[in-house]
């Protein structure tokens, strides 16, 4: 392994990827800020206040940590899949392939990016929600590891969608029927303590619902899970795409003939 | 030292087609070589696989001694591949691209920005360095990607279809330059379909065919084997017909045009000579085609694929 010749390698995606997604913002940036925007005008500011206190807190605080979450979710999903599948389908990722870059570098260079544009957009949203609502912060530590360890993971997913993507339609796929309807029933906007038994049983397989508790966790100090589970899941769930993500790199999955 | 080596190459895709056949094939370092062969002959895929792009089914392939899949730092930085096709994205400047495959190569920024300077000064688009890729013309952009290709100074060069759509000036350029880089000891292996590029630029020729290696020799020995040579004499006056001349093979094309066949044992001082007997002036005269071709033609048609048919046993490789 050639530690100092890999650092460079990485630099150079994670600066690509980073430079990619400023570089077109108003796709990238302005679409979470404005819907997230819409979010706290319409379910904190005008239906939240005839919902009433949810766990304690008001609808507009509650809310918040999950609405920033689902940003970074579907941020660092999009981030990646976009890109690498971009790459695939242009075929500059031959550049990368003909070159002596290591897997883990590359996996490590596109997560980065994804993981840039997650935190990037989370920061956004949080700054647009201070508008709404006066932000408290109970746990500095498990916010920011929350946030970060999501971020990787989603990241990861969005490459293993890419490498098995062949055409436009599949990389639209999964963020649609599966990212879209796990975020908005992972206790987004309500705590599962309000639904009946079997649908909070149901609810407990989501695993989008620790990591929104997780963060919440982190603003509020209250879960309805407890934390290490989520931190357990996170970590599993990273262990296992990464693993995944290097096989198919190493393979050549979707990549070579 | 030998700059590549292919040993027992055998390439099948999933569908079933085998697009190389047990291929063993020594480059060596300094060599100008070129890589011919009839479309879908199996090309695209050594090269693939030479350069990573397409896994081999078996054999292995060294670059300057080191095993691609065992050794692949070593291999990979000794190797620099110039596409047929553009391969990059076209959403980013021209400096971009070159410094970024500098940096997968492991070269620090200040040293990439130098060398990126460097190539694309040589190779006229230190102008166009800010300019998005795609909005380059053809040529531009097929020469963008030899910078590309050289940033991290390797050297092998693998050009597959360099001049491919590049106007004849251009072309010429293009030649100087790889003759300029061959010089200084970059070995270069080059597949091409104007046979005159590589009469002109390659020292060794191996033809492949149905995923073979029919014919691996120095151009030089190739051309020699040639025992005749067709040439068109543009004549004065408008002949009635080919005037019959014995030992000679002459046909008239039009008017005052005659094509004529010359075997090793003739010359063309004895021809003119009997030409001028029968009245006939000649004021100019030039070979009927690339003799390399005519040689690459018996070739391939005496390996049983010279039928003229664009084959496509080569898969198109995934959406990528």
């Amino acid at each position: 392994m050639y530690w100092r010749q890999s650092l460079v390698a990485l630099q150079t995606i994670a600066h690509k990827e980073v430079h990619r997604f400023l570089r077109i913002w108003a796709q990238t940036l302005l679409p979470p800020a404005i819907t997230m925007s819409l979010y706290f005008v319409i379910f904190g500011n005008l239906i939240g206040p005839r919902i009433g206190p949810m766990e304690g807190y008001t609808y507009m605080d509650f809310i918040v940590p999950g609405v920033i979450m689902i940003a970074v979710i579907t941020n660092s999903y999009g981030n990646v899949v976009s890109s690498f599948f971009g790459a695939k389908f242009q075929r500059h990722i031959e550049e990368l392939m003909v070159s002596p870059t290591p897997s883990l570098v590359i996996l490590a260079g596109y997560v980065s990016g994804g993981v840039g544009r997650g935190l990037l957009t989370g920061l956004i949203v949080t700054i647009v929600a201070a508008f709404f609502t006066d932000l408290k912060i109970y746990s500095v530590g498990v916010l920011i590891s929350v946030v970060f360890l999501t971020s990787v993971l989603f990241s990861l997913a969005g490459f293993v969608n890419a490498i098995f993507a062949r055409k436009f339609d599949d990389i639209a796929i999964i963020p649609t029927f599966v990212l879209t309807p796990l975020t908005y029933l992972g206790g987004v906007f309500y705590s599962i303590s309000l639904l009946p038994d079997f649908w909070r049983a149901v609810s407990m397989a989501n695993p989008v619902l620790y990591m929104v508790n997780a963060f919440r966790y982190g603003f509020l100090g209250t879960s309805d899970i407890d934390i290490w589970i989520a931190y357990g899941i996170i970590g599993v769930f990273i262990i296992l795409l990464g693993t995944l993500s290097l096989v198919l790199l190493h393979r050549g999955v979707g990549l070579r003939g | 030292m030998t700059a590549l080596s292919l040993q027992n190459v055998t390439k099948t895709y999933k569908g079933g087609v085998t697009a190389l056949r047990d291929v063993s094939l020594d480059v060596p370092e300094g060599d100008f070589f070129g890589l011919l062969g009839p479309n879908g002959a199996g090309k695209s895929t050594m090269i693939g696989i030479i350069s990573s792009l397409v896994e081999r089914s078996s054999g292995r392939v060294q670059v300057f001694g080191y095993d691609l899949h065992a050794q692949p730092w070593e291999a990979k930085t000794r190797l620099g591949l110039v596409p047929q096709e553009f391969n990059f994205n076209g959403f980013e400047t021209v400096e971009q691209i070159v410094l970024n495959q500098a940096g997968y190569y492991g070269i620090p920024r200040r040293r990439a920005r130098q060398r990126t300077e460097r190539y694309l000064r040589q190779l006229g688009l230190w102008d166009k360095r800010r300019d998005a890729a795609r909005t380059l013309s053809g040529g531009m952009k097929r020469r963008l990607m030899i910078a590309r290709a050289l940033v991290h100074e390797p050297p092998l060069l693998i050009l597959d279809e360099p001049t491919a759509g590049v106007d004849i000036e251009l072309r010429r350029s293009m030649w100087q330059f790889l003759r300029e880089i061959n010089a200084r000891g970059t070995t270069i292996i080059l597949t091409t379909h104007y046979l005159e590029e590589a009469e002109t630029l390659c020292r060794q020729i191996a033809i492949i065919d149905e995923g073979q290696i029919i014919e691996n020799t120095g151009t030089q020995a190739l051309l020699n084997r040639l025992s005749s040579h067709a040439f068109i004499l543009d004549t004065t006056g408008d002949l009635e017909r080919a005037p019959g001349i014995p030992d000679y093979s002459i046909e008239q094309l039009d008017g005052g045009r005659l094509e004529v066949e010359i075997h090793d044992h003739q010359s063309l001082t004895d021809l003119f000579r009997v030409l001028a007997e029968h009245g006939i002036t000649v004021v100019s005269m030039r070979n009927k085609a690339n003799r390399l071709e005519e040689l690459f033609l018996r070739l391939v048609e005496d390996n049983g694929s010279g039928d003229g048919r664009d084959r496509t046993d080569e898969p198109p490789r995934e959406t990528a």
